[in-house]
């Protein structure tokens, strides 16, 4: 019996053999393949989403009033508005929408189905929605606040004369998407999650959670149709593996590469690279409830503990550019001010005017994925010169988070990324504390490393009134000054996104924000 | 009583010809050179690194490949990867010793115990092994390690937990086989208590398999202390633990290749090390090859 | 005959519900907060005691538990605090990942274990006796993830030969209906041979893989098994009446060791069902050790809960197997 047994299986082999070696790698024509860390999504209700793969995502499956020029920011153009006014008062917007609008299920959209798209995300008040009750809306008000006023106009009112830019960007963003009203009255609760309903260039087809995601081109969309027919996201974890299957043809774009990656791509002529300056910074920050790290002249030594430019060239090369400041470079305001740079020596005479020559012991939590912990080693060898013992807590990324929220840590390595387009998205967080007790209802980043700034924050509310364009530009600088002298924060860069794609590939263009990553100009030859 | 002494000549006589067997066999011998090399490397760490094994040039040394400087290149962070190795030794001595102090004794008294008693007892320690030995063991290990908290203790601890098992189980098979020996038949009838029998007879019989199973497993071990460290537990950097460097390094796979070879190939021999003395062992305390 | 049946089912049960417990006790003890996970960093102090509430996560923990077991009792593994999605689907479609995998490791660490193992036995003390334990080592401590890497950029990067990561060639994507959620199967059923060729290719690497690990202790207990018989006296007997040395290995010898092989090929299944995480994270096979990982991260609880259920099942079924196999052919164990 084992004899045979043994015989049948040698004799299987050379059937197998052939079927074992694959045809040439080939991805399909007209369907575009993107390899890509989709693991991070949880739901796709523009209402609830806020994490960035399904930020991608919505931005291509739905629509919103207004949208900004992909090359000047600033600009802000109609997507589904075909124009605006700003009220005297600057309370008021009244939008008109275009003519022809429809939904992907055929439905038309009319300025109800904006209202009620507006409305249903105060109402839900899930996790994005601060982006649209900061306007002054709750689910109390809202009725009154957002009105439809004719078949295709609707009028908004907000709670304060903001900067028009301000509250357009809150408007630009995915919690402000489109939905149909009608599809989702027929359907049950919490069916909008794992389906779309929205009038863009795109349909979901299939979502397999940490597998796959594919949409598919929206037959009936009122506009022009986008060339590819599907387009096709791909879970591939690791940055090697995107690689190989990029090289090999399996995928079309590959668009969570490391910088080893990124420079052997770069040397590949069939593979073209993209890139764009994320709105996403990353910083170290000092638990200001840590005695040692309350003192100022520790806050500022760390900033000559980071050798900024080192990193740029090595650990973030390709994935980031040294930036010393909250505001990412592309938003109003932004200064490239880089007063910073490594000078050991520098801090431990600051230290020794805090009266701590010999240094002291403190502990960093870092998140085990890179380049993060690759940086907080690097951190933890510079600030052991000036005699700063960081001991490295490493945990997984929602373990840190969690310990972060509740104000435990001592140090911090962490980043964030902008909501929408408007400075006051970073400010609000980095610049604004209006509650520093434990229970407090806001917990913005500079809440959760205990900084008390009056001041500051009644500038941060200021800055978000002026309507000036030149001026609140320079209301951000002056913070931003203030911020890089007194915060305990050490900024270190700014995040770039690259995108690897095959030579054939074409039109494919990586936004800003993560939800500005628009496929339908994409073709491939 | 008068039981102790020829019982204990016997047993060095035994343990005499074990030896005897063994050193006969080279390979055994072999692997006993290495796992002494590796105690020698980890005790002289300090005088034989040629650099320190935390410091590093980001502009200056980073990821420099193999050369004279350098035996076995550079890291990320530009540290000298043999210093790191030669003091990395030390760690893996100490989570393999550890998890083996800690493992060994647990599994060998529940398993013991189990076969020895039998009834409800057995039901109750095995039904608790099982449970154990049914929980998938990185995850229970990733779990610990979570709920431990970061550092090298902490994760030997977790690898501890999750390697009893199947060493009761083993513990608990030799000891039916012994259980209903003759001669145990013999000291019972003789007035020895239960205790006497179970610690002075049945598990120094069920020892060897169990040693030799653990040297087996040193590997494993290494391992698992390498997987925690791939998904983001395990020894806190910049701490020189092989199985981190190897999670370190497999971002660096495809074009600097020496940053994870270095410590494979180190686990590999001390893996192979164990491994030979492991089959030595078995070959000589029992040597018709049963398990 | 009755009783020892009831016996058996209750300590079954009981070795389940302590499964639970651990797994749940874990669940309640790892730093993470899971409204954290489900509402996200954005979401306000009061959004999160919002989520907290919802997910029932204020109650006591005996009452959490008590719920819990009470649902599985009737099938119902709950839903994933993440996604919503509930858990026995979720798990209906990445168990068959996993299993197919752990077979085709299977299957090829017994197909090569086995015969390596008995030409080890046979040649014992010799060099291929040494070299088959040198090949059987380095699958076996060499770090699963490096040999992954290393066999992608050669086989499938460099030469071709194989598939990459995923189960299937994304081509194929809806040309082939899961029905079993076993790839191989389905693209039978479909006859679809494109589809089976692809499918054929991206499983060859990460089983192999798998079966390499398993090789190791497969060929190691074969031998083991192999030099017990081949010192026994039917053994000599045999050789003294005249039969072939080929005969008696392979027709006597490896017949009478089959039973216990059996059984370390069944453990070895079960170790390779549950040891699939880093496989399945380099080959992104969308499998369930990747889905327990993930979730364990995020503190999904009734995913982490449904998943190691669910192995722990397998592993016990397998164990109690292997167990009354032992104790039919082992009279001295009774």
């Amino acid at each position: 019996m084992p004899l045979r047994r043994r015989h049948l299986l040698l004799s299987a082999l050379p059937a197998v053999l052939p079927a074992v070696l694959p045809a040439h790698a080939q991805t399909p024509r007209r369907t575009l393949v993107q390899a890509m860390a989709i693991d991070d999504m949880i739901s796709l209700d523009p209402a609830e989403n806020f994490e960035i793969t399904g930020s991608e995502l919505i931005g291509n499956l739905y629509e919103r009033l207004v949208q900004f020029d992909l090359d000047d920011p600033s600009r802000l153009s109609g997507q589904l508005a075909e124009r605006w006014t700003v009220s005297a008062d600057g309370r008021g917007y009244d939008f008109r929408l275009r003519e022809g609008l429809r939904f992907a299920s055929g439905n038309p959209l009319t300025a109800a189905e904006v209202v009620y798209s507006l409305q249903r995300a105060v109402r839900l008040n899930k996790t994005p929605a601060f982006i649209l009750t900061q306007l002054g809306w709750s689910a109390a008000n809202v009725a009154q606040r957002v009105r439809q006023t004719g078949p295709l106009t609707l009028s908004l009112s907000v709670r304060e004369a903001f900067a028009p830019s301000f509250v357009l960007n809150c408007l630009s963003s995915t919690v402000a998407s489109i939905v149909d009203q009608r599809a989702l009255q027929a359907r049950p609760e919490g069916w909008l999650r794992r389906n779309s309903a929205g009038s863009a260039p795109w349909v979901l087809r299939d979502w397999r959670a940490a597998e796959i995601v594919v949409l598919d081109r929206n037959e009936a969309y009122y506009g022009a149709k986008p060339r590819i027919e599907r387009a096709i996201y791909s879970h591939v974890k690791e940055s090697s593996m995107q690689r190989l299957m990029l090289v090999r043809g399996d995928v079309d774009v590959a668009r969570n590469l490391s910088p080893q990656d990124i420079t052997a791509l770069a040397a590949n002529p069939q593979i073209k690279l993209t890139r764009i300056a994320k709105g996403t910074v990353y910083y170290i920050s000092l638990n200001q409830k840590n005695a040692y790290l309350a003192r100022p002249e520790v806050r500022e030594a760390f900033k000559w503990l980071v050798d900024y430019e080192a990193l740029g060239t090595t650990l973030i090369q390709g994935i980031g550019r040294p930036h010393q400041n909250f505001l990412p470079h592309g938003l109003l305001g932004a200064s490239d001010a880089a007063p910073y740079r490594l000078d050991v020596a520098r801090a431990k005479a600051l230290l020794a005017k805090a009266g701590l020559p010999e240094g002291f012991q403190v502990t960093m939590d870092v998140r085990s994925s890179q380049p993060v912990q690759g940086i907080a080693e690097a951190v933890q060898q510079w600030a052991g010169r000036a005699g700063i013992r960081i001991e490295i807590l490493p945990g997984d990324g929602k373990q840190t988070l969690t310990r972060y929220r509740a104000r435990k840590h001592d140090l911090y390595i962490g980043e964030w990324g902008a909501d929408y387009w408007d400075p006051h998205t970073n400010a609000d967080t980095f610049a604004r504390n209006p509650d520093n007790s434990d229970g407090a209802a806001q917990q913005p980043l500079a809440w959760r490393n205990a900084w008390a700034i009056p001041q500051l924050t009644r500038e941060t509310d200021a800055a978000l009134l002026e309507r000036d364009t030149a001026r609140r530009a320079a209301d951000y600088e002056r913070l931003q000054a203030q911020f890089r002298e007194q915060s305990p924060f050490v900024m270190i860069y700014q995040q770039q996104q690259v995108a690897a794609a095959r030579a054939g590939v074409e039109g494919l263009r990586l936004g800003p924000t993560s939800d500005t990553t628009f496929l339908a100009p994409v073709s491939k030859r | 009583m008068v039981i102790k002494s020829p019982q204990f000549h016997a047993r060095l006589h035994r343990a005499g010809e074990a030896w005897q067997v063994f050193a006969r066999n080279r390979l055994a011998l072999v692997g006993l050179g290495l796992v002494l090399l590796l105690a020698v490397l980890a005790l002289l760490a300090p005088w034989l690194a040629p650099f320190d094994p935390t410091q590093g040039e980001l502009l200056s040394t980073r990821l420099l490949p193999p050369s004279g400087t350098h035996w076995m290149g550079t890291d990320d962070q530009g540290r000298d990867i043999l210093s790191r190795l030669l003091w990395g030794s030390r760690i893996t001595l100490f989570i393999v010793v550890l998890v083996a102090v800690l493992a060994a004794p647990i599994g060998l008294a529940v398993g013991t115990a189990a076969g020895f008693f039998g009834g409800w007892v057995d039901q109750l320690l095995m039904r608790l092994t099982d449970i154990f030995l049914a929980f998938p063991r990185l995850i229970l290990a990733l779990a610990l390690a979570a709920a431990l908290g970061p550092g090298i203790e902490n994760a030997v601890l977790a690898i501890a937990i999750t390697s009893w098992p199947p060493y009761a189980r083993i513990a608990r098979a030799e000891t039916l086989s012994i259980r209903q020996a003759d001669y145990i038949a013999a000291i019972r009838l003789a007035g020895a208590s239960n205790r006497r029998i179970l610690f002075g007879h049945v598990m120094p019989l069920a020892l060897p398999s169990l040693i030799v199973r653990v040297t087996l497993d040193m590997a494993g071990i290494i391992l698992t202390a390498a997987g925690l460290g791939f998904l983001g537990l395990g020894a806190q950097p910049p701490s020189p633990e092989w199985g981190a460097m190897i999670a370190a390094g497999r971002a660096y796979v495809l074009d600097q290749w020496w940053v994870a070879a270095g410590p494979g190939v180190a686990i590999f021999v001390v893996s192979l090390a164990f491994n030979l003395l492991g089959d030595g062992l078995r070959d000589a305390l029992d040597p018709k090859g049963s398990d | 005959m009755m009783r020892k049946f009831a016996g058996l089912v209750a300590s079954l049960l009981l070795t389940v519900i302590g499964l639970l417990a651990v797994t749940f006790l874990i669940g309640r003890v790892v730093p993470t907060d899971p409204a954290l996970s489900v509402a996200g960093d954005r979401a306000t102090a009061a959004q999160l005691a919002a989520v907290r509430e919802d997910l029932g996560l204020n109650r006591p923990l005996y009452v959490q538990f008590g719920r819990y077991v009470a649902a599985v009792a009737q099938g119902d593994l709950g839903a994933s605090l993440l996604t919503g999605n509930a858990v026995t689907s979720d798990i209906a479609r990445v168990f068959p990942a996993t299993l197919e995998l752990a077979t085709v490791g299977i299957v090829f660490g017994a197909a090569i274990g086995i015969p390596l193992g008995v030409w080890a036995a046979v040649r014992r003390g010799r060099l291929a006796d040494q070299l088959v334990r040198l090949m059987g080592l380095v699958g076996y401590s060499a770090p699963i993830f490096w040999l992954g890497l290393m066999a992608l950029a050669l086989f499938y990067a460099r030469l071709g030969w194989v598939g990459g990561p995923g189960r299937i060639n994304v081509g194929f994507l809806y040309s082939v209906e899961a029905r079993s959620g076993l790839m191989l199967l389905d693209c039978l059923l479909a006859g679809d041979w494109e589809a089976l060729r692809s499918a054929a290719s991206h499983l060859v690497l990460p089983g192999a893989l798998l079966g390499y690990f398993s090789l190791a202790y497969i060929s190691r207990m074969t031998r083991s098994f192999m030099l017990k018989e081949l010192s026994a006296e039917y053994v000599v007997a045999a050789r003294a009446k005249g039969l072939s040395e080929a005969r008696i290995v392979w027709r006597h010898a490896l017949r009478n060791a089959a039973v216990p092989l059996l059984t370390v090929v069944a453990l070895s299944y079960a170790g390779l069902l549950e040891g699939s995480v880093l496989t399945e994270t380099v080959f992104s096979w969308p499998g369930l050790g990747q889905y327990i990982t993930n979730a364990l991260q995020s503190a999904d609880m009734n995913a982490v809960l449904g998943g190691t259920l669910v192995v722990g099942a397998v592993f016990i079924g397998i164990n109690l197997l292997s167990d009354l196999l032992y104790r039919w052919l082992d009279p001295r164990t009774r």
